[in-house]
């Protein structure tokens, strides 16, 4: 038996209790999971308001009118295979190989682009049409809803590009790659209620 | 990986803190095809004829629910470690505030709105 393998069947026996502190990852990870949690309450908020108020058109367009299904399907696709290719660069981030890490999340950087340039194009024809958000009760929730999530994968690629030019600069310090573990939380975690939103708001609409 | 950063690592760490648990390319890509498969189930059961029509919401319900719990377990990594105890707790804390939340107000807007006069009987009454 190999020394690691003798440190890790001893870490199995050593009952929890025991064990001393927890590794700062896992401490900054829990920090990071409590944190998001609360911003997805923040959502089950605005999802509320939504399901309240989705009938309250005030004789404006409907759900049904507006929205269309395959733009949603490419929308929710790009997101989906974002996270994919996330998690493949924190895979690349922990191996300590920056050649990949900055392959997958160009990768990453270039599918959220895409999927806000969606979202944008989606919301200007509507704005077009006279479908803003002062036109119903209904459309300024589903404004708020789907562009307080916008608003939040806004946010994640800026700090994609903080990350990536930390990683340029400062390198894989246990800082750096701990921060790009909770960017992946929160890019997983986005990518978690955009399902709330196809399915409440776009599918729900054609029910 | 230089070992100057192997010692800062070690810093703080308990015995076995070593040991990634952050899953595989394997493990993503089985959760990608899940997630895909859910993504087309509920958008083919949005607009199917084949299901029961009143159905079809709780059944988009039961498709968004598994996948959260897909995206949980493979991208988001929780599992039944011991490390993760506390996060599994936070998340039924939060599945419970959630919940409490969003039917909460379902419940009672529906009750307000039941139990509201008719708009043109207000407005008779207000003359």
């Amino acid at each position: 038996m190999s020394a690691t393998e003798e440190a890790l069947s001893s870490a199995d026996v050593v009952p929890l209790s025991l064990r001393g502190p927890a590794p700062t990852r896992v401490v900054a990870g829990y920090g990071f999971w409590l944190f998001l949690l609360s911003d997805i309450i923040i959502f089950a908020a605005l999802f509320a308001a939504y399901a309240v108020l989705c009938g309250e058109t005030a004789g404006g367009p409907t759900a049904a009118d507006l929205f269309d299904k395959k733009h949603v399907l490419i929308e929710t696709a790009c997101l989906l295979a974002s996270s994919v290719t996330c998690g493949f660069g924190s895979l690349a981030v922990q191996g300590g190989d920056r050649n990949s890490t900055y392959f997958w999340m160009a990768i990453t950087f270039v599918l959220g682009v895409s999927f806000l340039s969606l979202e944008v194009s989606e919301f200007s024809h509507m704005l077009s049409i006279g479908a803003g958000p002062s036109r119903s009760a209904f459309l300024s929730a589903f404004f708020t809803l789907v562009g307080t999530h916008g608003l939040h994968v806004t946010l994640g690629l800026c700090w994609l590009i903080v990350m990536l030019l930390q990683v340029a600069t400062l390198g894989f310090q246990p800082m750096v790659s701990r921060r790009f573990f909770c960017f992946g939380l929160f890019w997983h975690a986005l990518d978690i209620v955009w399902i709330g939103v196809f399915t409440i708001v776009y599918l729900g609409a054609h029910l | 990986m230089s070992t100057e950063i192997d010692a800062q690592e070690a810093q703080g760490m308990g015995p076995g803190a070593n040991v990634r648990t952050d899953g595989t390319r394997r493990s993503y890509l089985i959760g990608l095809g899940y997630a895909v498969i859910l993504t087309l189930a509920s958008f083919w059961a949005s607009s199917s004829d084949l299901i029961y029509s009143p159905g079809i919401p709780i059944l988009l319900g039961v498709l968004a629910i598994a996948q959260m719990g897909v995206h949980l377990v493979f991208f988001l990594h929780i599992s039944s470690a011991p490390d993760q105890t506390n996060n599994v707790l936070a998340l039924a804390f939060g599945i419970f505030v959630v919940g409490l939340l969003v039917f909460g107000s379902m419940i009672i807007m529906a009750h307000l709105n039941h139990n509201m006069m008719p708009m043109d009987r207000l407005m008779q009454m207000q003359r």
